[in-house]
């Protein structure tokens, strides 16, 4: 009934076995790795205070358990149990349905090429991050030195050092621009990091991992410590976990909150069933596969905290830096000593003045400091990382290293997420067999890596930052939906339920719970359905569009809401079929070859033909 | 007679110096914000020193050698710390024009500061936009040298792993024996694997050849 342990020392006749683990660790580490990525920080806890803090954890906890760890067990145990990468194993699994793995092998090519472009955005960041004072601490002066930088003065440093000095962005996606040299030179660093980690497949990917996989944590646990010493970082952890009940009711948090879980665990990518290929077959992966969910989120939720003290003391800041401004506008126009109203004092001098003197108060340009305004300046994704985390960096003493050490983890973190989606990459291309025995792989691994940098020299245009949002957003949520559905059906309907059963007993010792057949057979796939249609209503309802920077719009330096153009949505829809296109392609080609071969067969014995 | 002049004198000099007259500037010094503890009080001498500083700063404009402390006027000084002035000519009867006090006051602007223990933000001329430093480029900027660092490591080490990965090929090549021991490890290993004490030895016989297993019947109905 089940195949055999080592089909694979039958086809190796060069005496070439599966390459394996060195130890546990190594294989635990490198799935954790490949599953905390980017994401886990700069998502998550914008995710958290925008859905009513501590209340959003019971729609994550929900989907964690209904969808994450189910389909991230069943990745885990048919990569141990057949041995082979996300192609070989949909082939073995049935020939029909190997287009599921050909698809996720395009897919992962796809988000790799992006996902380093980000990665290459970290490394400027943090090569920058070697100088005191930090380059995004100030304007730079303008051509006669009287003023700063005009764009610079209307937005702030951390802003202009983020859209000009760094990505240079055009204001429209149409127009491409040059590429920006130095963004190249960081793509090409990243790239030569990558090939030397992965240049080995897991033989040198076992050894890194120690590193990449560890120093984030470290790093966290320093920002906790950190973050909870800093002035007002009380306040923004009472915001962040304050659990409003009240924001469940709304759909779109249960939504997020499956697609958070489902992308947070970068499942569909292939990576995890690369890496459990690599196993010993006699593995628990049902234990491996808890484990390494629970620490996932857990690890999502320590770094909210850091994240949260961080930003609580730039809101507290901030609110200080106003209450500032507006006392120091009282005193210049009124004439009082320095230092003579206290914060504490300000609203009330302020009353008394406007009493006495209102129209002297009422040109004066006072804004209203709120703390629960800086509270809810809330940013995800790149906006957290490079906008609002580099600012809050600033006012902490010693900020170099601070800068250091944030993007250092997050070069980490994107470094070990890449490793999964490579090897979910090369190793179906080893399985398979893609170049000759005689080509080391070494070569294949430098090919592969050459041909990413090349194609992701496009995100170094001065458009790269448009097309990377549409490509994260469309085209490679909506494939990952379509891929995870196809293969927990793939698995519990087309594999078979029973044998499935019977290779997870044989591989760890006990047959799957009911939880376990219940939630592969019905809840997972009905979850990813209601996630797919409603994601697809989501983004029909309102035409796709970006916010572009532009410096000169009235509304500067608010985002400039732009509409995007035919070709860019016909190229998306294009790259977003082309991974899902193999799986009708090759069932249809299967189909053809094997009609056919039976009618071969059926012409041969009988002299008639029907 | 005397106290008519006095009086004429104090006249004039209030016209030529008054908030928002012709020529004239206002000034903000913000001390207390500079030194914190070791703040100093504003007062008279520092008056003096400010009209002293203002008088050197006009000698250097050509034409205006022949400034004095008495040329320069204060008035309206206010707690806050902010004042008025003005520089007059010889004559005492007209003030110099805004454009050459503006020259005169950014040329030596550093200077100014340095006398009172301030900077552009603490001293400020209300309508003298000071020049700002250049930006501090150095020649090579610091992250290419860090990047330099970086990519020569990664380099080398990508060189060194290739190198090895041939010399290892290359000695596997000529002892083709290794092999066979390599496959009896591994079958050792998967026995006691995870503490389930099998064989998979076992598990082999007795379950279905691949040989004889075609790729149809794997789809046949359970």
């Amino acid at each position: 009934m089940a195949h055999a342990p080592e089909p694979d020392l039958a086809a190796s006749d060069l005496g070439e076995e599966r390459p394996k683990w060195d130890n546990k660790a190594q294989y635990f580490l490198s799935c954790i790795g490949f599953a905390v990525g980017l994401g886990n920080i700069w998502r998550f806890p914008y995710l958290c205070q925008t859905y009513g803090g501590g209340a959003f954890l019971i729609p994550y906890l929900i989907a964690l358990v209904f969808e994450g760890i189910p389909i991230f067990h069943v990745e885990l145990a048919i990569g141990q149990r057949l041995r082979k990468g996300s192609v070989g194993v949909w082939t073995a699994i049935s020939p029909y349905l190997s287009g599921v793995g050909l698809g996720c092998v395009t897919l992962s090519l796809l988000i790799s090429l992006y996902y380093n472009a980000i990665v290459a955005w970290v490394l400027w960041y943090l090569l920058n991050s070697f100088q005191h004072p930090l380059p995004w601490n100030s304007c730079p002066p303008d051509l006669n030195r009287t003023g700063f930088v005009e764009e610079c003065q209307g937005s702030s440093a951390v802003s202009y050092f983020w859209y000009r000095q760094t990505l240079n962005i055009a204001a429209d996606i149409n127009d491409s621009g040059s590429i920006q040299w130095w963004l190249l030179l960081c793509l090409a660093a990243s790239w030569a990091v990558v090939y030397m980690c992965i240049i080995r497949g897991i033989e040198t990917t076992g050894k890194v991992i120690y590193f990449t996989a560890l120093f984030p944590y470290l790093v966290l646990t320093i920002f906790v410590i950190r973050g909870l010493t800093l002035p007002g970082a009380t306040q923004g952890l009472i915001y962040l976990f304050t659990p409003k009940m009240h924001i469940l009711q709304n759909p779109q948090v249960w939504l997020d909150a499956a697609t958070q879980i489902f992308f947070s665990l970068s499942l569909a990518f292939g990576g995890h069933i690369a890496f459990a290929s690599y196993n010993s077959p006699r593995n628990d992966c049902q234990k491996d596969a808890v484990v390494i969910a629970l620490v996932n989120s857990m690890t999502s939720l320590y770094a909210s905290i850091a994240v949260f003290s961080v930003l609580g003391f730039k809101a507290t800041n901030d609110h200080e830096h106003c209450l500032d401004r507006n006392i120091l506008s009282l005193i210049n126009e009124f004439d009082f000593p320095e230092q003579s109203i206290s914060r504490d004092d300000y609203l009330a001098i302020l009353m008394h003045l406007n009493a006495t003197w209102p129209k002297r108060v009422a040109q004066l340009p006072l804004k209203v400091c709120r703390l629960e305004d800086f509270l809810d300046k809330s940013a995800s994704g790149p906006g957290l990382a490079f906008i609002v985390f580099t600012e809050a960096v600033l006012h902490m003493p010693g900020a170099p290293a601070w800068a250091v050490l944030f993007f250092g983890m997050l070069f980490t973190l994107g470094l070990s997420t890449m490793f999964g989606s490579m090897e979910a990459v090369i190793t179906p291309m080893l399985d398979v067999g893609v170049l000759p025995r005689w080509v080391p792989k070494e070569a294949l691994t430098g090919l592969v890596c050459l041909a990413c940098f090349l194609f992701a020299t496009c995100f170094t245009l001065q458009s790269g930052n448009y097309w990377l949002e549409i490509f994260d957003n469309v085209a490679a949520s909506l494939n990952l939906l379509i891929l995870a559905f196809l293969e927990v059906v793939g698995v519990a309907y087309v594999y078979g339920m029973k044998r499935f059963c019977d290779d997870i007993a044989w591989m760890t010792g006990r047959r799957p719970s009911p939880y376990w057949r219940l939630t592969w057979r019905v809840v997972s796939p009905l979850l990813l359905l209601t996630i797919f249609v409603a994601y697809i209503t989501l983004l029909s309802q309102k035409p796709l569009s970006y916010r572009a920077w532009n410096p000169k719009y009235e509304l500067f330096p608010a985002r400039q809401e732009k509409l995007y153009p035919g070709w860019v949505l016909t190229t998306c829809v294009l790259l977003s079929l082309l991974p899902l296109l193999w799986v009708p392609g090759v069932a249809l080609a299967q189909l053809l070859t094997r009609r056919r071969m039976w009618r071969d067969r059926d012409a041969r014995p009988d002299t008639n033909t029907s | 007679m005397l106290w008519l002049l006095f009086f004429l004198m104090t006249a004039i000099h209030a016209e030529l110096c008054q908030p928002g007259a012709a020529n004239a500037f206002k000034v903000r010094l913000s001390i207390r914000t500079a030194l914190g503890n070791k703040a100093y009080a504003w007062d008279t001498s520092e008056e003096y020193l400010f009209k002293a500083m203002v008088a050197f700063s006009m000698r250097k404009v050509p034409n205006r050698e022949a400034t004095e402390i008495s040329h320069v006027l204060l008035c309206n000084v206010t707690q806050r710390v902010s004042f008025w002035f003005v520089v007059t000519d010889p004559s005492k009867n007209h003030t110099l024009p805004a454009v050459e006090v503006q020259t005169a006051i950014r040329m030596n602007k550093n200077r100014i500061n340095g006398a009172f223990f301030l900077n552009d933000q603490t001293l400020e001329f209300l309508k003298i936009p000071s020049t700002l430093a250049p930006p501090m480029d150095p020649s090579v900027p610091i992250w290419i040298i860090i990047f330099g660092v970086i990519f020569c490591i990664v380099i080398v080490a990508i060189t060194l792993l290739i190198l090895s990965g041939i010399w290892q090929r290359r000695r596997k090549n000529k002892e083709p024996s290794e092999v066979d021991d390599a496959e009896d490890k591994c079958e050792n290993m998967n026995t006691i694997e995870n503490g389930i004490p099998c064989d998979p030895l076992d598990m082999k016989g007795g379950h279905i050849n691949d040989a004889f297993m075609t790729e149809d019947e794997r789809l046949t109905p359970l």
